[in-house]
């Protein structure tokens, strides 16, 4: 409405309370705990460096993998540029081939249109593929408010949902489960499981199978999300593994598909890009076993009423910040977090939000925002970051995602008021910026010597800095600074003496050349 | 060549052996090593914690300070540093500054390189007739390897100085787990990082393990002290200037 | 009027508008318009497939039925299913029950299926993957998907070099399922098991002179 005014507004955040784009604490809290979870640190450490391995392998095999990342980074971008144009052409192309498209401005429209719908066909039970759209808003939670069943297809998911648990991964929501506890979370929770089952990985998949099968074959709605979006042709692409996304998008009678307004992609052609860049990043492998392409509805082929809800949820929110727009380039690969050792050491779970790792720290305080008190725990995530860079590095449509952090916590010390931290950055700066000042600070600092012990080292530190020395020891300051050496006696000696060598090693080399010359 | 020292605000006030090594070896290299007195801090502690106002007043006192056109390359005896000039500075220039800055910015970033960068690109030295009879393992630093790009260029270095014994270290572009005031607010996280990057470095059997950034250094060599680890820390500097007439010392505290 | 649509489109042209960022080109410097010569697709198509546990059997078009009705007994299969516009003289090889599908065939009526045989319309050599887009021959996609064994023959000169190729030859429209080996999951552990939801076994028929 505002745009008939001819004055933009800033696209409002979703109103908290519905989905989970937010934790319950800070990330140094809740990492606190996953730190102290061993066999979660053996899983995770295991997982991610199988997974590195083999997507360093993939992406290595392709000469023209940088040309690839270029141009899917530049489409992504062009599409940011243009998202209405390309929503409104993708709704139009959808429809004529007998679709419906619906919109939802936050998560809790979204979940009631897909509640409206699924109420529509009488049934009282979806099947989904793994979707981290319909994660984020919740909709399970919803349906289930509602009386309506909804039944997690994908393995991992599955394993989750049976355990009343929180996915910890993009890819892989299980991965902080070991066989031996996926073993048990079926023995207990799969009616009529049989009782002999082991933890072997072929079995427990065979046990998923057989719970699944009857499902699949019986279901008259089933719930989605989409990786792309083809604006040109109206077509919708979900890639997987397991089979359960086909089994989803293609026997029940009734589909509904729940994408971001970010998976838009202009050109049908532009797949030839993301099929390379996604299933390398993502699985490492040199493709998914299925992608199912679809395009409304085909008569005599699959559901026959299909669903399209488009979702903003803070996604125009963060289109309107010209930095942090990059983290809508996401195409959910997963790579960063494979690569980035507070994940590798945390897990997931410590994010508290659907979207973990590196671009969960950026993507989510920009769909929910961080609020300016203290305690909003999606504030703690920019920080949650060493800035080690990795997570660049492995990106497929190259998000710098280490400036993103920096800016985000630019942004968030931007709103915050005063705070002793910023006072202290202030005062340090005040004295950085007079060389004068600074030089009597350097002065002082060398009182660090006398807490120090005899060894020469400081092992504790008060607050702020005890985290620090709770396992690390600080050496003394030294009796003098550079710059003092520099202007000393003994540091002009110093200087002299490596002149002269050059200056004899030079001589050298010159009469090195005359004997040269000479012979 | 006429070089610019920048000592880095911690290697001025906590780690000066490091930047005498990047003087002396540069100077015993044949080349004209100057200290602008007036020089502080670059200001990526600000940046990379959120503030970017604050840091305004030592972009421009960096720029200054070293824009003189006499002053050929800048060098500085960190690979963080380097790469918060090169990358940094823009941003807060561009944000914050005039244009001026900006053009101050530009013209100095152009011309600043990390040591080994220095040596390799820029003077197209690898062996700097250094002479250093230990067991070394190079731990890469992030911003040097992710930001700077500097590759094996400090491998190439250590490769060609005489008595060393170069052994490598697994997983060594993992990080060490600093991140600057990453360390104190995500100090769980941090320490685990360290513990594994330690039981690296211990496996190696190695006397020292070196790096182009004291900040890293000294994080990693306070978590060896911790453990009463046989392996103490050194910068990379340190291991270039040492030669069979002027051996590095080995006495002084770690980096 | 649907408000949420106008809300939404709104505020993307607000957010535009307050965060304008410049038109980008999109550069488009990876490899396409590939093209390898037969032996080098076959070899490559072949280790790819393989490497996802697929069986892969080549063959001159005149063995098809053979290698089919072969592949069918191997595996003990009695009740097959076909889509449709499937040539017929492909089953000559086989001796059990064979059913055509139709779009009033249930997905229980298709989980009793031993075996589905399917023609394809495009495979890319790279990546080891098959395209079926339900044309006549290919039925429609549950026909592939239910039944355990899925069978796909393949012609050798619609099997590009690599996935550009093969995506400049889909037709958007179709419904289209990319094959990648039988179905799989990494998801415990990350240990990659081969057998889900979807078929548990893929054959692959590579026509060579076809």
């Amino acid at each position: 409405m505002s745009t008939f005014l001819g004055m933009p507004a800033p696209p409002p955040r979703p109103p908290p309370g519905t989905g989970n784009l937010r934790g319950d604490q800070a990330f140094p809290r809740a990492a606190h705990d996953e730190l102290g979870n061993d066999q979660l640190r053996r899983n995770l450490g295991r997982a991610t460096s199988t997974i590195r391995a083999k997507r360093l392998h993939v992406t290595g095999e392709l000469p023209d993998w940088e040309a690839l990342r270029d141009a899917g980074s530049a489409i992504k971008t062009d599409t940011m540029n243009r998202l209405p144009e390309l929503l409104e052409q993708l709704e139009r192309k959808v429809t004529e081939r007998g679709g419906t498209v619906h919109w939802a401005r936050d998560a809790a429209e979204a979940n009631e249109i897909v509640a409206r719908l699924v109420k529509a066909t009488g049934s009282d039970e979806v099947v989904k593929v793994k979707s981290m759209a319909t994660q984020e808003i919740g909709l399970n939670e919803h349906l289930e408010s509602v009386g309506i069943t909804p039944y997690e297809t994908d393995l991992a998911e599955l394993i989750v949902q049976l355990a009343h648990d929180k996915p910890s991964h993009i890819l892989v929501p299980a991965i902080h489960r070991n066989r031996d506890e996926i073993r048990q979370i079926f023995l207990d929770r799969i009616p009529g499981v049989d009782p002999e089952l082991d933890n072997v990985p072929a079995h427990l998949a065979a046990a998923a199978r057989g719970y699944l099968r009857e499902k699949f074959l019986t279901a008259k709605v089933a719930v989605s999300g989409a990786n792309f979006g083809i604006a040109e042709t109206g077509t919708l692409a979900v890639v997987e593994s397991e089979g359960n996304g086909r089994m989803c998008l293609t026997l029940p009678d009734t589909l509904i598909t729940v994408m971001g307004i970010e998976k838009v992609l202009p050109r049908y052609q532009d797949l030839e890009v993301f099929l390379q860049l996604l299933p390398r990043s993502s699985t490492g492998e040199r493709m998914n076993p299925y992608t199912s392409l679809w395009t409304g509805v085909t008569p005599g082929d699959g559901p026959r009423d299909f669903h399209l809800v488009l979702l903003d949820n803070g996604r125009t929110a963060a289109l309107a910040d010209t930095i942090g727009r990059a983290a809508l380039n996401c195409i959910r690969c997963s790579a960063c977090l494979n690569v980035c050792p507070v994940y590798e050491r945390t897990g997931g779970h410590a994010y508290g939000s659907t979207y973990p790792g590196p671009i969960g720290a950026v993507l989510t305080p920009q769909l929910a925002g961080m609020h300016a008190a203290k305690d909003d725990p999606n504030s703690s995530l920019p920080y949650a970051s060493s800035l080690c860079g990795a997570c660049f590095d492995a990106c497929p449509v190259k998000i710098d995602i280490p400036s993103l952090l920096v800016e985000l916590r630019h942004q968030h010390t931007e709103q915050t008021g005063v705070t002793t931290e910023k006072l202290a950055m202030k005062a340090a700066a005040a004295v950085m910026r007079r060389p004068g000042l600074y030089t009597t600070a350097q002065k002082a600092s060398g009182l660090g010597r006398v807490v120090a012990g005899r060894d020469g080292t400081i092992s504790r530190l008060p607050p702020p800095f005890s985290g620090w020395s709770d396992s690390r020891d600080t050496a003394a300051p030294p009796r003098e600074t550079f710059r003092s050496w520099f202007a000393s006696d003994e540091g002009r000696a110093a200087l002299r003496a490596a002149a002269t060598e050059a200056n004899s090693a030079r001589a050298e080399e010159n009469s090195d050349h005359d004997e040269k010359d000479a012979t | 060549m006429r070089i610019g020292l920048f000592a880095t605000c911690l290697g001025d006030t906590l780690f000066p052996d490091a930047v005498k090594a990047t003087a002396i070896l540069l100077t015993r290299l044949g080349h004209d090593v100057v200290f602008p007195p007036g020089q502080t801090c670059c200001g990526q502690m600000h940046i990379n914690t959120g503030y970017q106002r604050e840091p305004v007043p030592l972009v421009r006192n960096f720029a200054d300070r070293f824009g003189d056109a006499s002053i050929e390359a800048v060098v500085m005896p960190s690979g963080s540093c380097a790469g918060s000039v090169r990358h940094q500075h823009r941003i807060v220039a561009d944000r914050y500054g005039d244009a001026a800055l900006r053009a101050g910015v530009e013209t100095v970033s152009a011309k600043t390189y990390e040591l080994s960068e220095l040596l390799v690109d820029v003077l197209g030295v690898t062996q700097v007739g250094a002479y250093f009879p230990h067991r070394v393992t190079y731990h890469p630093t992030c911003h040097s390897l992710r930001m700077l790009r500097v590759g094996d260029k400090p491998l190439q270095l250590l490769r060609e100085v005489e008595g060393i014994d170069l052994v490598e270290l697994p997983g060594a572009e993992s990080c060490c787990g600093f991140g600057g005031t990453f360390a104190l607010k995500n100090a769980g996280t941090s320490t685990a990082m360290l513990h594994d990057k330690t039981d690296s470095i211990t496996a190696t059997g190695a006397e020292v393990c070196t790096a182009g950034d004291s900040s890293c250094l000294m994080h990693i060599g306070g978590g060896l002290s911790r453990i009463r680890s046989g392996t103490r820390t050194l910068h990379l500097a340190r291991i270039l200037a040492a030669t069979r007439t002027t051996p590095d010392a080995l006495t002084e505290a770690s980096v | 009027m649907n408000s949420a649509r106008d809300t939404v489109l709104g505020r993307i042209r607000d957010a535009l508008a307050l965060a304008p960022t410049p038109a980008v080109a999109v550069p488009r410097d990876h490899r396409t318009g590939r093209v390898l010569p037969d032996d080098e697709r076959l070899a490559l198509f072949t280790d790819r497939l393989l490497d996802y546990k697929a069986g892969v059997h080549p063959c001159t078009a005149d063995r098809t039925a053979d290698i089919v009705g072969e592949v069918l007994r191997e595996h003990g299969v009695r009740r097959v299913g076909v889509p449709a516009g499937l040539d017929g003289r492909w089953l000559d090889g086989y001796e059990g029950e064979v059913r055509q599908d139709d779009a009033d065939v249930s997905p229980s009526q298709l989980d009793a299926l031993d075996a589905v045989v399917t023609a394809s319309a495009a495979g890319c050599a790279e990546t080891g993957t098959i395209f079926l887009d339900g044309s006549p021959g290919q039925g429609r996609r549950a026909l592939s998907l239910v039944p355990d064994l899925h069978v796909c023959v393949v012609d050798l000169s619609t099997v590009e070099a690599g996935v550009p190729e093969a995506v400049a030859r889909l037709v958007p429209e179709r419904p289209t399922t990319l094959i990648s080996g039988p179905s799989a999951t990494s998801d415990i552990e990350l240990e990659r098991v081969e057998g889900v939801h979807g078929p548990r076994t893929l054959v692959v028929v590579i026509r060579t002179d076809a």
